[in-house]
């Protein structure tokens, strides 16, 4: 029974607790406390990076495998990305100062007339509890923008997002523009949303369609690492 | 505001809806991205159309050209002020092509989600989308409309909004939800907990149920899982023509006529009395759907196993509904603090 337990006071517990505890709030979207665990463990002298890799990203890891299964909604993961967004905002000053290595940047946005963006801010917040720097171009756009941004940001990867029947096909008039321009292969391009998936991602010349949050992180290291190896390489 | 849906549910078992409103205007000139409300007032012949292939395909019921004629998504191509006008419009063409068939057709004002979260969990309060749903529906009365229909919904809190905007329309209304993950919506309803959502409506709807998704076989599943409650409500029954294909530059869907027809019967036998299509529904597919419907006696409600075999595989091995006890749950492992 919940009663017959002792209140927990996170500052009393040792580094593996804490961080055990952490994975517990996060799943459980407490952005207070997992603002307040993330300052104890900097007190006791962690570097923000394995604050980040450790206890958010790990927190983040155990919610994104459960909504891959299933097992959390959207609800549950966007309180989770909330939490983590707190973390996240202590930790980030930090992390530049620091100097803390990069895992790739991607930037994003929902294609023309489409205003669903709720798959895209979950693949946004879960690339950023990944460690990726995440640009959201937000919702309805059109091919300029998705131009201008990768000149300015020159991000690893391109997201795109679209949630209608009507929307869909929009993804290729940017694949094909990025083609004429020769900048296809600049970049990785993932897909994602509800009504695709993975033969129309291909068919229409995306590396990959991401079915989830979850996979769209995995799909994104992979690709990462593999172009990565290809520039050592080469 | 007329009786003709409840007349018609009153005196027949089943009800032909309609198929796909996006998937036919792309394949009349409509470009991905551009907002299909618009051609209400540019491209009314082409709407006409639209409406005119489902009516003669056999519909007893079809959708207006209205799902995206709210505030917010008109917003995106600067037409946030004409919801009640857009939605007007478009339900104006359907009551003319429904009135000139010749037999009792029913026009459904299609009211689509606002495309943004709700509080708490995002921004939109209760009060902002009743607002947006009641200028859309007033559009839509105004038209012509005789029943609401919202669709595509995930979040329960939504379909709430939607419904007390109904009530200030004064107008009757369906409305079904998309259940796309993992046999649940995106927000995490299952069948079951819809039926108990639709119940605890001080304006319950005429009829409720399922579109769209993630293919016929899975709509079927969420049929199976509504009429398991035992409720007596009107199901409907609108899933999509299997899955979306890229052929030469235009979206297919890979789903026959006759896996359609073969639906609408599976739909019909599992309880539903409102079946249709959803995205790839094209005319010949509603022929198909019609006519197996008017020909193939009705049996007792599929297993799943028929509909697996019949119409093809789960998108997941469950629908969150019956017994969970075999299902994946999360360990806690710390405790949690008071």
């Amino acid at each position: 029974m919940a009663d017959e337990e002792d209140d927990i006071v996170l500052s009393e517990l040792d580094d593996d607790e804490l961080v055990e505890q952490m994975f517990d709030d996060l799943y459980d979207g407490l952005k207070e406390e997992i603002e307040e665990g993330v300052n104890i463990l900097l007190e006791r002298g962690w570097q923000p990076y394995d604050i980040l890799t450790k206890a958010l990203v790990g927190g983040m890891t155990i919610v994104g495998k459960d909504f891959r299964d299933g097992i959390l909604f959207v609800p549950e993961v966007l309180l989770a990305a909330n939490a983590m967004k707190g973390g996240m905002a202590i930790l980030k000053p930090l992390l530049v100062e620091t100097g803390a290595p990069r895992v790739g940047k991607m930037v994003i946005g929902t294609v023309k007339g489409d205003i669903h963006d709720i798959g895209k801010n979950l693949v946004s917040m879960m690339m950023e509890g990944a460690g990726f720097e995440v640009v959201d171009l937000g919702i309805n756009n059109p091919v300029e923008s998705y131009l201008e941004a990768l000149e300015t940001e020159a991000p690893d990867i391109l997201g795109m997002s679209a949630l209608l029947t009507t929307t869909m096909p929009y993804m290729k008039v940017v694949i094909d523009t990025l083609v004429e321009k020769g900048l296809r292969d600049d970049y990785i391009v993932l897909v994602g949303g509800a009504p695709l998936n993975e033969e129309f991602g291909k068919a229409i010349g995306a590396d990959a369609y991401c079915r989830d949050a979850a996979v769209a992180v995995e799909t994104a290291k992979t690709f990462v690492a593999r172009k990565h190896n290809q520039l050592a390489a080469g | 505001m007329t009786q003709v849906l409840q007349d018609l549910l009153s005196k027949r078992d089943w009800l032909l809806a309609d198929g796909a409103t996006g998937t036919n205007l792309f394949n009349m000139g409509l470009a991905s991205g551009d907002a299909p409300e618009l051609w209400n007032e540019t491209e009314q012949n082409k709407i006409r159309a639209l409406y005119a292939g489902a009516v003669d395909a056999g519909s007893d019921l079809f959708l207006t050209n209205t799902f995206g004629s709210n505030a917010s998504r008109l917003r995106l191509h600067d037409a946030g002020h004409r919801a009640h006008e857009l939605s007007r419009l478009g339900a104006e063409l359907a009551r003319e092509v429904a009135d000139a068939a010749g037999r009792p057709v029913v026009v459904a004002g299609s009211v689509g989600p606002t495309g943004e979260i709700m509080q708490p969990v995002g921004t939109l309060s209760h009060a902002n989308a009743v607002e947006m749903f009641h200028e859309q529906a007033e559009g839509l009365k105004a038209g012509g409309a005789d029943v609401l229909w919202v669709e595509t919904i995930s979040a329960p809190e939504e379909y709430r909004a939607a419904a007390e905007a109904f009530a200030l329309a004064d107008m009757p209304w369906c409305g079904t939800m998309s259940f796309d993950t993992a046999g649940r919506t995106m927000m995490g309803v299952t069948s079951s907990a819809m039926v108990e959502l639709v119940d605890s409506l001080p304006n319950p709807p005429v009829a409720f149920g399922a579109n769209c998704g993630t293919g016929a076989s899975d709509l079927l599943r969420t049929v199976l899982g509504f009429t398991a409650t035992g409720t007596e409500r009107a199901i409907i029954a609108k899933g999509n023509a299997g899955i979306p294909k890229y052929v030469d530059g235009h979206i297919h869907y890979d789903g026959t006529p006759d896996l359609m027809a073969r639906y609408a019967v599976l739909a019909r036998d599992a309880g539903a009395r409102i079946i249709g299509g959803c995205c790839g529904t094209m005319p010949e597919h509603l022929k198909a759907m019609r006519e197996a419907l008017e020909t193939e006696p009705k049996s007792s409600a599929p297993t799943l196993d028929l509909i697996v075999s019949e119409i093809g595989p789960f998108s997941s091995d469950n629908d969150g509904t019956g017994d969970q006890s075999g299902a994946p749950k999360r360990e806690r492992r710390g405790r949690r603090r008071a």
